[in-house]
């Protein structure tokens, strides 16, 4: 079955338009990565999924509802949200955070149901010595895994992840996406995630959208889809792809200047 | 691992319910020191009376027969120091959650529904009818009806400025600091107009006083905090994910907009029905949200209502101080909330961790 269905979304701040006719369609259980520069709208697509933004055009969740006329609870049962940084000014226990998960099954009281569902997630992602802890007092790798286990307790069907890795050291990446891609395999859940990082997007990512200037500039396998030529193209960056390992890797080499292009 | 993963699943729920047995028993032992505190603070005043002689005048009216009281205490217990002592208990609790409510869904730890703009608003609505004698309603409603309704004005205002540029804190924050200076100005102009013993009225009414409390008074302020206080408290959870940020809150199915716009109306409207017959009485609702929040945590599903019972404590002890400290004169309870207010936020301001702000 389809998780998504996107058509010809478009979304303009003001009279500059980030996003041009989209078209693209997640399937179940599949990593699916957007990539692209600074601007290309990895970022504003992700938020027009959830709602967050409100886009022109259509996005179909569920095998045919359509997002706009969904309630926003709805949509928080089907999708979760990773965004890529918070700013908590007013204190809150990691587990309270993860509890929120919950805000879209629940009313005013907590169940053992949902307690139960948070200490399963906060254990799923090794976060529970710090149950009582202050959200605020974790460092970037833990708060990202508490956010995805937020987001998690909502059982959604799909993830969204905006730039999950962006704060994290190399080994918290590989284990923020390592954490990503098993719960999608495991489950039947799918993640959509914006990244910068091309390498990680092509070692995680059965799907590889190439975003540029709002437009799907390419979509596909990742071996298939990083190429020097395609990297040239949209980012405007010189590169050897390197093929001596079991995935492409990207070298960037030198800026290429606008007349290069 | 197997072995060790249910034990240590249920240790998480026994850690979480202890957490949660915690803010239940500080809001219990809140309601207990009210009820201590309300029984001295009916016992003080310049006819000397026990706290049991207060309680059973107070049970009497309720259980006749069961207690005994005289008249003399009874008079003084219901007509002159009881009423005053419950407009302190529901005018402290609803300043109280109101200032836990601003705080939480414009997610700055100083905002108030004062630094919004309301009390310049209410100040000078108290101040119009005191100079130029001019209101919305007449006879003894004037001030009462002037200070509340250019409050409401005060915060529909600040609601249609920030409406316009997208409901955030930062737009709601900015257009109540606008709003604040205009009033003060306005106020500021009248004083200057006014005579002496009228711009002495209106000093007066600034500073906030419990002294033209009665029952009547008491009566719609308890009604306005209670109401506003559960309708707050049904909408905890969606305070608590605004604290997350706007964008996530959306994405856990939140209306962003009519929740922080609602929620901030019925924090006016609760403060608008208490100032309105207090006056000005600064601090409870910016200290007394953040002490609860040190003992209680930030879940508003805890924190709207012992900030409530805080608060109450605080306006309680300080009108009780300022009814005794240099009795017979009695000092505007204002000054007190302020004297006490002060000094605590500025510990606070020194304590607080670095990643709180």
């Amino acid at each position: 079955m389809v998780k998504i269905t996107i058509k010809d979304l478009s979304f303009s701040y003001g009279s500059r338009k980030i996003l041009d006719d989209l078209n693209v369609v997640v399937g179940d259980s599949e990593v699916f990565s957007l990539v692209g520069p600074n601007g290309s709208g990895k970022t504003t697509m992700i938020k027009c999924i959830d709602r967050i933004l409100k886009p022109k055009g259509t996005i179909l969740l569920d095998g045919g509802k359509d997002l706009q006329s969904l309630s926003r609870q709805e949509v928080a049962r089907y999708i979760g949200y990773v965004p890529q940084s918070t700013t908590s000014v007013l204190t809150t226990t990691v587990f309270d955070t993860i509890l929120m998960g919950r805000k879209p099954h629940m009313g005013w009281r907590v169940t053992d149901e949902d307690i139960d569902r948070v200490v399963e997630m906060m254990k799923l992602l090794h976060v529970e010595e710090f149950a009582l802890k202050d959200f605020s007092e974790l460092s970037g790798g833990q708060k990202q895994r508490v956010l995805i286990a937020r987001a998690l307790c909502q059982e959604p069907e799909v993830l969204l992840l905006d730039e999950p890795t962006s704060n994290l050291d190399v080994k918290h990446q590989l284990e923020a996406l390592d954490t990503v891609r098993s719960i999608v395999k495991k489950t039947d859940i799918s993640a959509v995630m914006a990244i910068h990082d091309l390498n990680l997007a092509a070692r995680y990512s059965d799907t590889l959208v190439m975003l540029k200037d709002g437009k799907v500039h390419a979509i596909g396998d990742p071996l298939a889809l990083l190429t020097e030529e395609n990297i040239r193209c949209i980012f405007g960056v010189e590169a050897a792809v390197m093929r001596d390992l079991d995935r492409p890797y990207v070298v960037p080499l030198r800026s290429l200047s606008g007349e290069a292009l | 691992m197997s072995k060790e993963g249910p034990v240590e699943s249920s240790e998480l729920k026994e850690e979480y319910s202890q957490f949660v047995g915690k803010k239940v028993l500080f809001i219990l032992l809140c309601l207990a020191g009210i009820v201590a505190l309300a029984g001295i603070a009916a016992t003080l005043g310049s006819a000397s009376i026990t706290p049991t002689e207060v309680y059973a005048a107070i049970l009497a009216r309720f259980f006749p027969g069961t207690f005994e009281t005289t008249n003399f205490i009874d008079t003084i217990v219901w007509q002159l120091r009881l009423h005053r002592v419950l407009m302190a208990i529901f005018a402290g609790m609803g300043l109280a959650v109101a200032g836990a409510a601003m705080q939480g869904i414009l997610k700055n730890p100083l905002a108030s529904p004062f630094t919004l703009g309301i009390a310049s608003a209410a100040s000078f609505g108290a101040s119009l009818a005191i100079i130029m004698g001019a209101g919305f309603v007449g006879g003894q409603w004037l001030i009462v009806g002037n200070a509340f309704i250019f409050t409401m004005l005060a915060s529909i205002t600040v609601y249609g400025l920030a409406r316009y540029k997208g409901i955030t804190p930062e737009t709601m924050i900015l257009a109540g600091i606008a709003i604040m200076y205009l009033f003060s100005a306005m106020t500021s102009l009248l004083q200057y107009v006014g005579k002496s013993e009228q711009v002495h009225e209106v000093v007066f009414w600034m500073m906030g006083s419990l002294g033209r409390s009665s029952w009547d008074k008491v009566g719609i302020i308890a009604l306005v905090t209670v109401v506003c206080t559960l309708l707050l408290m049904y909408y905890s959870w969606d305070i608590n994910a605004l604290g997350a940020g706007d964008e996530t809150a959306k994405s856990l199915g939140v209306n962003v907009e009519f929740v922080r716009v609602f929620c901030m109306m019925l924090a006016s409207l609760i403060t608008a029905s208490v100032i309105c017959f207090t006056g000005t009485i600064g601090f409870i609702g910016l200290v007394a949200p953040h002490i609860t929040r040190m003992v209680v945590g930030g879940d508003h599903r805890f924190l709207l209502p012992a900030s409530g019972l805080v608060g109450a404590l605080i306006l309680l002890a300080a009108d009780t101080v300022a009814r005794t400290i240099f009795a017979p004169v009695i000092l505007p309870v204002g000054i007190m909330t302020a004297f006490l207010g002060v000094p605590f936020f500025i510990y606070l301001f020194l304590r607080r961790r670095k990643d709180y702000w």
